[in-house]
């Protein structure tokens, strides 16, 4: 059990971090309901409730977006990176932990922009939020990963977004179609199943991200 | 991690001449030999490349995952450089199904550009992620931390190939609910299956050439900077 208690520390220390700090969380809830304000003026009066329903999860993508390009500059300025690739514990902690840190974060700005949402378009229906739910899982997996990729370039935040978007497209295909489908089992599955296989390709090649070799 | 390079059995010349004879061989079945479409006429001929094209694009994008786990699992010294030029030229034929899927779609149904083609959106999505794959080794400075993350991103393309795939599939359905079908890929008779299998082998051939060029270049190069640097 002594990975549980490694990725729980770690995790910890992010959240208490933003919760000292309030860094993240304050920008991602603006960022989230200001999205949805251009959205009404991007949306000609007449569009369809279906528009409004992708948009959604246009903004989500974006907001994660976000939160991902801040996951890692704690790390980044103050060195903590290399300490913990030192640290006697598996480097795959350190991918699951920060990936648990930046899913209740994602999960808490969404908790304000869900209901938003429904304020400003409509109403969102249980396969939304399943479909969020598991879409979160995916988005935190692969863009943590992804974040400690673009970190430790030149680039740095430039990246992140063209690493992250192409393998986003199928989160945001299985999304739209729970959401505006009147069947969404096939979707939810389609969501799982990536947040499965990446989930596992992540864990099992993240040491490669953070570790110099040899 | 000093790059030494790797001999072959078969030498470069005899590769780019056998190239040369396949690609100019298929070119030939294709605008001679072969009959006319009965459904699409002349400008079907166009798929005895867009499809080897395509397929050419896909081995060498798993030829350079391969390599990237070569790296990764075997720490293979020349695995690094073997797997980016396997990317390059899958980027490279991955552009060009773009191109003449392009233009296949702007004959048969009067649009250079078709949400409906899966294969043709699929490769959209790939593109931009092979792009970021430049954008991603080119912002990091040579070395192994290159060589790792170069390597695990190339992994991950060879996930995203079928997820990206069953996602366009399944986008269908919301998105368009009418689908066109081509009814060349099955059951191709004689001559089209043969012209299609020459020019599948000449693109595989032209591949692997190519790859072969560029790397012994790379080779080349890499061994410059390393007696400069002596």
């Amino acid at each position: 059990m002594n990975y549980v208690a490694d990725v729980r520390a770690l995790a910890r220390k992010d959240l208490l971090l933003e919760l000292r700090a309030r860094d993240t969380l304050p920008a991602m809830l603006l960022f989230v309901v200001a999205t949805f304000v251009v959205f009404h003026f991007s949306l000609p009066s007449g569009s369809s409730k279906l528009a409004a329903s992708g948009l959604l999860w246009v903004a989500i993508v974006f907001t994660a977006l976000l939160g991902l390009g801040r996951a890692f500059v704690p790390e980044r300025e103050q060195h903590v990176l290399d300490g913990l690739v030192l640290a006697p514990c598996d480097r795959s902690a350190i991918w699951l932990a920060k990936g648990i840190a930046t899913f209740a974060f994602l999960a808490a700005a969404e908790i304000v922009a869900l209901p938003v949402f429904a304020l400003f378009f409509h109403g969102i229906g249980v396969a939304t939020v399943a479909a969020v739910v598991l879409a979160d899982v995916g988005i935190c997996s692969v863009g943590t990963f992804l974040g400690a990729m673009a970190v430790a370039t030149r680039a740095r935040d430039l990246l992140l977004p063209l690493l992250f978007l192409p393998l986003a497209i199928p989160i945001v295909v299985g999304g739209v179609g729970a959401s505006v489908v009147s069947a969404p089992g096939r979707y939810l599955a389609f969501l799982a199943l990536y947040d499965l296989l990446f989930g596992v390709l992540c864990w099992a090649t993240f040491e490669y991200v953070v570790a110099e070799a040899q | 991690m000093n790059v030494v390079g790797r001999s072959y059995r078969i030498p470069l010349p005899a590769l780019a001449a056998a190239s040369l004879v396949l690609v100019t061989t298929a070119l030939a079945m294709a605008f001679y030999v072969v009959p006319n479409d009965a459904d699409q006429g002349f400008s079907q001929r166009v798929f005895y490349f867009h499809v080897p094209i395509a397929f050419t694009a896909y081995a060498c994008f798993a030829g350079g995952a391969w390599k990237a786990f070569r790296h990764l699992w075997k720490r293979d010294p020349n695995a690094d450089l073997e797997s980016y030029v396997a990317v390059h030229q899958g980027l490279i034929f991955g552009s060009l199904v773009l191109i003449t899927g392009s233009i296949w779609a702007k004959i048969s149904w009067g649009h250079w550009w078709l949400w409906s083609e899966d294969q043709l959106v699929l490769f959209l999505v790939l593109f931009l992620f092979y792009s970021a794959y430049f954008m991603l080794r080119f912002s990091v400075d040579p070395g192994p931390q290159r060589a790792n993350l170069s390597a695990v991103y190339a992994l991950f393309g060879v996930v995203l190939i079928p997820v990206s795939f069953l996602a366009i599939r399944i986008a269908k359905h919301f998105i368009h609910p009418i689908v066109f079908t081509s009814n060349v890929s099955s059951n191709l008779p004689g001559w089209m299956l043969v012209t299609y299998c020459v020019a599948q082998a000449a693109l595989l051939v032209l591949a692997y050439t190519l790859y072969r060029v560029e790397l012994s270049g790379k080779w080349l190069d890499a061994r410059l900077r390393e007696l400069r640097a002596a």
